[in-house]
C-alpha cells in the first residue's frame, strides 16, 4: 500500500516536471514575446522601454538559462512574477483556482447525477418514447458548440427572461454578508454550470444507458429477478451501480478535459476562472502564468485520477483486490 | 453625431440650461444634478495596473483617469481647461510654462498635493512612459513655492498642454511612490494612492475595478457619483448582453457595428460617437516600401485609387464608420481637406498600375496582406475586401492571418510583410502619436507602431519637426497640412477609416463623457437621474 502511494507520487513529480520542461520549450516556438504584447498594450513604445521590459524579466538571457532559473525558483515553490499582470503567479492562479473548480464541479454533479438517471430512465424500456427523448437530447447536447448554447441561454434566460444575471461571478455592485454573497455567486453559477454541464450530461446520458443495457442482460440480475427482488431494486440496486463504472472511469479521464470546456464556458459568461486567465497568458506571451496553469492543472488532474481510482474501488471492490 | 433620443435630449438640456441661465438664478440649474449612485461600466480591456504614467493605452488610461488628476483637462474642444492647475501661462518665447496649482487640493490619503508632487510625477512619466516624445524637449522644472511649477523647455513645444490632459500625465503621490522600487513593477501600481475623483478600492484582474468618491476631492461638490464600477466583459457580446439587461449602464470603446446598431435601435440607450477626438484612431492599410513593388509609388497610389471607402463604411461598418483620408482623424485641429483623396477610380488606378509596368499586359503582381487578428469588422473584413478589390485591377492578394497579436506584432516589426491593415491612434497631437508612422529617424525594426513602412521623405521630416516647435497655432495647422500633403501624395499608408468607437449609455445617464478624452478623462461630472 505504501509503495504504491510512493510510486504514484513519483510518477506524478516526473510527469509535472516533463510539463514544466516541454511547455517552456514548447511556448517559445510561438512568435513574439512579452515585450511586444505589453508594447502593444500601451499603444506602441521605443526601443528602450521593450529593452527594459526583456531585461526586467530575464528575457535577455539564453533560453536554458532561462528554463534553469525558472525550474530552480520552482522547485523552491515560486512560480514567479506574472509579467502581464505584474503580481506573484501563485497568487494570480490561487484568486481563479476556486471559480474554476466551482464551476467544474457544478457542472460535473449536475451531469453525473442528471445524466445518469436520464440514461437509468432510457434503458428501462429501450425502445420507448423516453429513450428515444434522452437520445435526441443527448445528441443536441453533444453536438451543439459550448458556446453557442451559453450565448442562447444567455440570451433567453438572462436577457429576454432576467431570470439570472448574464456574466461574472458576483454583483459588486450589491453589498451583503456571507450568506447573501454564497447565494449570489449560486445564482450566477447557474446558467455558466448548466452550459458546460449539459456536454456531459449527453455523454453521461448515453454512456449509462448503454451500460445498463448490458448489465441488464447479466446472469446475475436474471438471478435477482428470479428471487423475487423488486423490479425497482433490481435496477437501482442491482444494475444502475454496476453501470455507473464505465461512467466514473470516463468521468475521471475526462476531467483534464472538462478544464479546458471550461475555457469557452469562462469566456462567454465572463466567469473569472483559470480558462479564461490561461486564455489570456498565452496571448500575452505571459510564460510564467501558463506554465503556473499548466503546472496546477496537472496537479487537478493527477489528483482527479487518484480520486477515480479510489471511487472505483468504492463502486467495485473487486478492483481493490485485483492488483 | 449623437444618435436618436441623445439628439434631442442633449439640445433640450443645452437649451433648458440657456433658458435657465437666462432667467432664473444659477442655484436653480446646479438643483437639477442628482448626487450618488453607481455607475457600472462595461469594458473589455483588461489593465495590466493601474499607474497610467509608466502605462499607457486604453485599459489603464479609463481607470487611471478617475484615480489621478492631471494638471489641465478638456472638454469638446482642443481648449486646454483648469484642473489641478487653476491657470497656466507661457512666457513670450514660448520656453517656460508656469502653471498654478489650486490650494488645498490633497492625495486620496489626505496628504496636500504640491508643487514637489507635480514635478516628480512629470519627471517620472519623462523618464518611464512608452511615449517618450511627449515631455522630451523639458530641460528641468522648478517649484518656486507649493503652489507654483515652473516647466522649462529646451525649445517650444506646444503639444506640452495636451500632455498634461487625459490620461497621459497623472500625479502621483511622491510620499507614497518614491520608495526606492522601479515605479514600472511597484506592487503600489495595483492599487495606488491617487489624486482624482474618485479612489481605487478593488482591483480583480479579469473581472471589475471599483472606485469610490473621494470625498476630499479638490473640486467643490465633485464627482457626483458615488461609485464607478468598471466591470470586464471578455466579449463584446456579453458585454451588449449586459447593457441590455441593465446591468451595466454605459459601455464605451464599442467598435462592433452591428452590436451598436443593435443597442442603437432598443429605444433605452442613447448611443454617440462623440469622446474619441483625442485617441483619434485611424484603421488603415500600410504598405512596406521596401518591397520591390510597393517602393513604386505608382503602384501604393493605384491600390489606394482601387479600394472604395464607401463600400467599406457601409457595407462592412454598417455605415457607422467614418472615411479617413489623412495621418489625423476629422475632429483634429490639424485635419486638412487639402490633401489627396485617393477616391475610388479604377481607371486611375488601372492607368499608375499599366505605368508601372504591372496590370494588364504587364507583369504579375502578386503581393501579402496581413491584419491584426481579433478584431473582424476592422481588420480581417477590410483585409478580405482589398483582396477583393485588388483582384479587380489584377493584383492578386493572398491573406495571411495570425494566431494572435504577438505573432502579427512580430510579423509587422521584424518588417516581414507587403501589405497590412492596421489600427493606430493619433493620442491628441501629432508629435505624440502621429509623426513616429512616418519619421526617417523612426524606422527601427522590432518595435510595433514605429515606422515599420520604412518610408522616409525628408522634406516630411522637415515639416513635421518644425510643426513640433511651432507654437502658433495658425502657422502650425499649415505646417501640418503641407506635411499630410506630402505624406498621402507619397501614399506609404492608404487611410482607410476612423475606427468607429461609440460610447453607449442609458438614458439615466446624465453628462456623459463626451470630451475630446472620453472615458479617459475625469468622469466628475456625470450623475444618475433616478
Amino acid at each position: 500500500m505504501f509503495n504504491r502511494v510512493l510510486r504514484q507520487l513519483l510518477y506524478a513529480a516526473a510527469l509535472i516536471l516533463a510539463v514544466l520542461v516541454l511547455n517552456f520549450l514548447l511556448i517559445q516556438l510561438a512568435p513574439g514575446d512579452p515585450a511586444q504584447v505589453i508594447a502593444g498594450e500601451m499603444g506602441g513604445a521605443n526601443e528602450e522601454v521593450m529593452a527594459a521590459i526583456r531585461q526586467q524579466y530575464g528575457l535577455d538571457k539564453p533560453l536554458l538559462t532561462q528554463l534553469g532559473l525558472y525550474l530552480g525558483r520552482a522547485l523552491q515553490g515560486d512560480l514567479g512574477m506574472s509579467y502581464f499582470y505584474n503580481r506573484p503567479v501563485t497568487e494570480l492562479i490561487l484568486s481563479r483556482l476556486g471559480p474554476t473548480l466551482l464551476l467544474v464541479a457544478a457542472a460535473l454533479g449536475f451531469a453525473m447525477i442528471v445524466g445518469t438517471r436520464l440514461g437509468l430512465l432510457a434503458a428501462r424500456n429501450p425502445r420507448g418514447l423516453s429513450s428515444a427523448a434522452v437520445t435526441v437530447l443527448a445528441l443536441v447536447g453533444y453536438s451543439a458548440p459550448v458556446f453557442w448554447t451559453g450565448l442562447m441561454l444567455v440570451i433567453l434566460f438572462a436577457a429576454k427572461i432576467p431570470l439570472f444575471p448574464v456574466a461574472g461571478m458576483i454583483d459588486v455592485v450589491k453589498q451583503g454578508g456571507p450568506l447573501m454573497r454564497a447565494l449570489d455567486i449560486a445564482h450566477h453559477l447557474v446558467l455558466p454550470a448548466l452550459t458546460l454541464g449539459l456536454v456531459y450530461l449527453a455523454q453521461y446520458s448515453r454512456l449509462t444507458r448503454a451500460s445498463m443495457l448490458e448489465v441488464l442482460g447479466a446472469d446475475y440480475i436474471r438471478t435477482a429477478r428470479a428471487k423475487g427482488v423488486s423490479e425497482r431494486r433490481v435496477l437501482n440496486h442491482h444494475a444502475f451501480r454496476n453501470a455507473l463504472l464505465p461512467v466514473v472511469t470516463v468521468a475521471g479521464m475526462q476531467f483534464g478535459a472538462i478544464i479546458s470546456g471550461a475555457v469557452l464556458v469562462e469566456t462567454v459568461f465572463s466567469w473569472p476562472g483559470l480558462g479564461t486567465l490561461a486564455f489570456q497568458s498565452i496571448l500575452a506571451r505571459d510564460y510564467p502564468t501558463v506554465l503556473g496553469i499548466l503546472f496546477f492543472s496537472t496537479l487537478i488532474v493527477i489528483i482527479a485520477n487518484l480520486l477515480t481510482d479510489f471511487v472505483s474501488r468504492l463502486l467495485d471492490p473487486r478492483l481493490a483486490g485485483g492488483r | 453625431m449623437t444618435f436618436r433620443t441623445g439628439l434631442t435630449r442633449r439640445t433640450l438640456l443645452a437649451g433648458a440650461a440657456a433658458l435657465a441661465a437666462l432667467s432664473a438664478p444659477l442655484s436653480l440649474a446646479a438643483q437639477e444634478v442628482q448626487t450618488g449612485g453607481t455607475l457600472v461600466l462595461a469594458s473589455l480591456q483588461k489593465p495590466r495596473h493601474l499607474n497610467a504614467a509608466v502605462q499607457s493605452g486604453i485599459a489603464t488610461a479609463v481607470p487611471a483617469a478617475q484615480i489621478f488628476a492631471t494638471l489641465l483637462r478638456y472638454g469638446e474642444t482642443f481648449e486646454p481647461e483648469p484642473y489641478l492647475a487653476e491657470s497656466w501661462e507661457y512666457s513670450d518665447d514660448a520656453k517656460t510654462l508656469t502653471l498654478k496649482l489650486r490650494s488645498g487640493a490633497t492625495f486620496h490619503d489626505g496628504e496636500p498635493i504640491t508643487s514637489e508632487d507635480v514635478i516628480w510625477s512629470l519627471g517620472v512619466t519623462k523618464e518611464n512612459h512608452p511615449f517618450s516624445t511627449m515631455l522630451e524637449p523639458i530641460e528641468s522644472m522648478e517649484a518656486p513655492d507649493p503652489q507654483t511649477v515652473v516647466i522649462n523647455l529646451r525649445e517650444p513645444h506646444p503639444a506640452l498642454l495636451l500632455a498634461l490632459s487625459g490620461p497621459l500625465t497623472p500625479i502621483l503621490p511622491k510620499h507614497v511612490f518614491d520608495d526606492g522600487q522601479d515605479i514600472t513593477s511597484n506592487p503600489k501600481n495595483n492599487l495606488p494612492v491617487g489624486s482624482g475623483p474618485f479612489k481605487v478600492t478593488q482591483f480583480e484582474p479579469g473581472q471589475h475595478i471599483i472606485l469610490e468618491r473621494h470625498d476630499g476631492f479638490f473640486l467643490e461638490g465633485r464627482p457626483y457619483l458615488d461609485r464607478i464600477v468598471i466591470r470586464q466583459y471578455q466579449d463584446a457580446n456579453s458585454g451588449v448582453l449586459a447593457m441590455e439587461s441593465g446591468e451595466a449602464q454605459m459601455f464605451p470603446l464599442l467598435d462592433a457595428t452591428r452590436l451598436i446598431r443593435r443597442l442603437e435601435g432598443a429605444g433605452t440607450m442613447v448611443v454617440t460617437d462623440q469622446g474619441y477626438a483625442g485617441i483619434g484612431p485611424i484603421n488603415w492599410l500600410a504598405f512596406n516600401t521596401k518591397n520591390p513593388a510597393l517602393s513604386d509609388v505608382r503602384v501604393r497610389q493605384a491600390i489606394a485609387y482601387a479600394i472604395d471607402r464607401d463600400f467599406v463604411a457601409n457595407a462592412l461598418h454598417a455605415g457607422l464608420s467614418k472615411p479617413a483620408i489623412e495621418p489625423v482623424v476629422q475632429n483634429s485641429p490639424f485635419f486638412t481637406e487639402n490633401v489627396e483623396r485617393y477616391d475610388f477610380d479604377l481607371d486611375k488606378a488601372n492607368a499608375l498600375l499599366a505605368e508601372a509596368g504591372f496590370g494588364e499586359g504587364g507583369q504579375p503582381l502578386t503581393l501579402r496582406i496581413d491584419f491584426i487578428p481579433d478584431n473582424e469588422e476592422q481588420q480581417r473584413a477590410v483585409a478580405e475586401y482589398v483582396k477583393a478589390a485588388l483582384a479587380k485591377v489584377g493584383i492578386e492578394v493572398s491573406v495571411r492571418s495570425s494566431p494572435d497579436f504577438p505573432t502579427w506584432a512580430q510579423r509587422i516589426a521584424s518588417h516581414d510583410f507587403d501589405m497590412t491593415m492596421d489600427q493606430v491612434f493619433n493620442w491628441g497631437d501629432p508629435v505624440i502619436g502621429v509623426n513616429r508612422t512616418y519619421l526617417c529617424s523612426n524606422i527601427r525594426p522590432g518595435v510595433i507602431w514605429s515606422n515599420t513602412q520604412s518610408y522616409c521623405n525628408e522634406e516630411v521630416d522637415r515639416l513635421l519637426n518644425e510643426a513640433g516647435v511651432e507654437p502658433d497655432l495658425a502657422r502650425r495647422q499649415e505646417l501640418y497640412a503641407a506635411a499630410f500633403g506630402q505624406i498621402t501624395q507619397d501614399a506609404p499608408i492608404h487611410f482607410i477609416n476612423e475606427v468607429p468607437y461609440h460610447t453607449v449609455y442609458l438614458q439615466a445617464v446624465q453628462n456623459p463623457p463626451v470630451s475630446i478624452w472620453g472615458t479617459m478623462g475625469p468622469l466628475d461630472e456625470v450623475w444618475l437621474q433616478q
